[in-house]
């Protein structure tokens, strides 16, 4: 290996393309960076002119986020001494704390229903994609279309029949309803995926559980199941980042109990204006797990954005 | 392919073996697997769509649940194709969806163009590109409003020092000439890296050796990129762009957070129309008619543009 193949691109090419791709991360990348800077800036510094790069750190961003507050007289502040960091913060603004706020339940209502429906997608997905991979099913591509074109409408326009079946069945506004949604709307992903990854495994594998003896149920569980492990782990991914990530059913069809992150986060405002860095606190939380979920999966992230129509 | 390898095991697995299975036959492991996921979407996406078509001739009110609800025919659809409002929202969409389209697929292609010349460190680059695209629109497009704040916003900062403009001169989502320019770049931003991507694995696709020839041949390094690279990379730009069409012409969360349709309705892309007729005005039945004919654009452009890039393909 000389390196220096005819074809390939020249050393100055290699350079020139290195400091353009770099250039265009970190200007992508600012703001994201922004996001996470002003999650960590006082509200003055948060809304300075010229912007702030350089700036003193404070929590106060987060203590915002988790509590809900209130303004006292000088009187009141002094005669109540704080008695925790985050009560200093707020005292120091002439605030007390008089709860804490909806935030950590929106979260949890994430976690819920994502976790939920990220689950269920991923179970009845592995049999829909393992039944398609491996029998004949008549109508099978007519099926596996009809799977994917649900994914075609506009969310907006789903939403007016599904609000109204809801509200006749009492799933509206419930983790439940919202963990059938995302299951549905996941299922299609799903199915699509995990027929790539098991139209992988050779089929050779379970036949030779079958001739030992293992029913197709154990040649199932037993054989490509952990053949299919990296696959079924990164679609769980995929799923799970959708459902994080989703707003338009989310904002139509919930308003309170099972209300997620992304419709409550651009909700979140503070005493005199908005509370940025409040805002970006919550968004700051509410993206990093994505982030790193990003990273874990960069090996099959196209395919998984293409329904497996790219492998790579 | 598939096909003789399923002959081959059909072949080569002996009836005894297929008794095997107590009580269960391939078949019934077939449906009982097949059978939940087809329930829920059948229960999930075309019971709701049925109910949709059938609302759509109807003047129906879901915030008026027991008033009388009368069968008004083709009247709603007559109305929303005769409506300049919604004409106008159209053109919004079409604006959005060309420039968003446009700019994507060249910067997009440009930088895989670049990442493919494997520089030291091209992997670890091209995951941070691609962090927008997998963040929530809604809470980065509420972000966005931030950014593009007159004065304060790092956007208008950055714009104002380069370009020498007043910072607090223009309000990129405030202005009705503006505003569709700036969920242009927002999207542009978050999207771009999809394309990329996709265009990746195509550069990635074409063999070494088709280049080679080419060198032999004397063909100019500007000449193969037109007749090796550019058509072996197409399926997949066309492809990134079907996906990209799609999602776009769905677009609600990034520019309902943004701009919210205004200012005035510049930016009221369909779907935030269909949000206000379907649950701001609580026209039920107009606001079916309007999603059905959104769903059958999506459905015909997208059979269309599929029809196409297969003929791409086999070429």
């Amino acid at each position: 290996m000389s390196g220096a193949s005819v074809t390939g691109p020249s050393r100055r090419l290699k350079w020139a393309a290195g400091i353009l791709v770099v250039g265009y991360a970190l200007i992508t990348l600012m703001p994201l960076l922004w996001i996470m800077a002003t999650g960590f800036k006082t509200s003055p510094d948060s809304i300075a002119y010229p912007p702030k790069v350089i700036f003193a750190p404070s929590l106060e961003g987060y203590v915002n986020l988790f509590t809900t507050q209130t303004r006292q007289t000088a009187d009141y502040l002094a005669a109540n001494p704080p008695q925790t960091w985050y009560e200093k913060i707020v005292h120091d603004r002439g605030m007390v704390i008089t709860g804490t706020s909806r935030f950590g339940e929106r979260f949890m209502n994430s976690v819920i229903i994502g976790f939920g429906s990220t689950f269920l997608s991923v179970v009845l997905g592995t049999l829909a994609a393992y039944a398609f991979s491996r029998y004949r099913i008549p109508l099978k591509d007519d099926l596996m279309f009809f799977i994917l074109s649900t994914r075609m409408m506009p969310p907006v326009a789903v939403a007016i029949p599904i609000f109204l079946m809801f509200r006749n069945l009492g799933l509206s506004d419930t983790h439940a309803g919202m963990i059938l949604l995302y299951t549905a709307v996941n299922l299609s992903l799903a199915v699509w995926l995990l027929k790539g990854f098991i139209d992988e495994i050779p089929r050779e594998y379970e036949e030779a559980a079958l001739i030992d003896g293992y029913t197709r149920f154990q040649a199932f569980t037993k054989v490509v199941l952990p053949q299919a492990a990296t696959g079924i782990a990164s679609t769980a991914i995929f799923c799970l980042i959708f459902a994080w990530n989703e707003y338009a059913f989310a904002v139509l069809l919930t308003s309170g109990t099972a209300q997620t992150a992304p419709p409550f986060i651009p909700t979140i405002i503070g005493v005199g204006g908005r509370d940025w860095p409040a805002v970006a606190a919550g968004a700051t939380i509410f993206l990093v797990p994505v982030v790193v979920f990003t990273v874990l999966l960069r090996k099959h992230l196209l395919r998984g954005i293409t329904f497996g129509a790219v492998r790579k | 392919m598939p096909e003789t390898a399923m002959d081959s095991v059909a072949r080569a697995t002996p009836p005894r073996v297929a008794r095997r299975i107590r009580g269960l036959s391939d078949r019934m492991i077939a449906w009982i697997f097949v059978a939940p996921t087809i329930f829920l979407l059948l229960a999930i996406n075309i019971f709701p769509l049925i109910w949709t078509i059938r609302l759509s001739f109807t003047n129906f009110r879901a915030n008026r649940p027991n008033a009388e609800t009368a069968w008004v025919g083709l009247r709603n659809y007559e109305r929303i194709l005769s409506d300049p409002d919604i004409w106008q929202t159209m053109q919004a969409t079409a604006h959005f969806l060309f420039w968003t389209l446009f700019f994507q697929v060249l910067i997009g292609f440009a930088l895989a163009w670049l990442i493919n010349a494997k520089f030291r460190g091209s992997n670890f680059w091209t995951t941070i590109i691609v962090l927008p695209m997998m963040l929530s629109p809604a809470v980065v497009g509420n972000f966005w409003t931030f950014l593009y704040q007159p004065q304060i916003g790092l956007f208008n900062y950055v714009v104002a020092f380069f370009s020498g403009a007043d910072p607090t001169g223009f309000t990129m989502i405030g202005e009705v000439a503006l505003a569709p320019w700036a969920i242009v770049i927002v999207d542009t931003w978050m999207w771009t890296p999809f394309v990329m991507l996709i265009c990746l694995a195509g550069l990635r696709s074409i063999p070494e050796s088709i280049y080679e020839a080419a060198e032999c041949d004397r063909a100019s390094k500007w000449r193969q990129f037109w007749t090796i690279t550019v058509p072996m990379v197409l399926p997949f730009l066309m492809l990134a762009v079907l996906f990209r069409g799609i999602e776009n012409f769905k677009m609600f969360d990034l520019v309902v957070q943004l701009t919210g349709g205004g200012p005035g309705s510049t930016t009221e892309l369909t779907s935030i129309n269909l949000k206000r007729e379907a649950f701001e005005k609580w026209r039920t039945g107009y606001a079916s008619a309007y999603a059905v004919i959104l769903f059958v654009t999506v459905f015909g452009l997208a059979s269309i543009y599929v029809k196409a890039l297969n003929k791409v393909k086999e070429r």
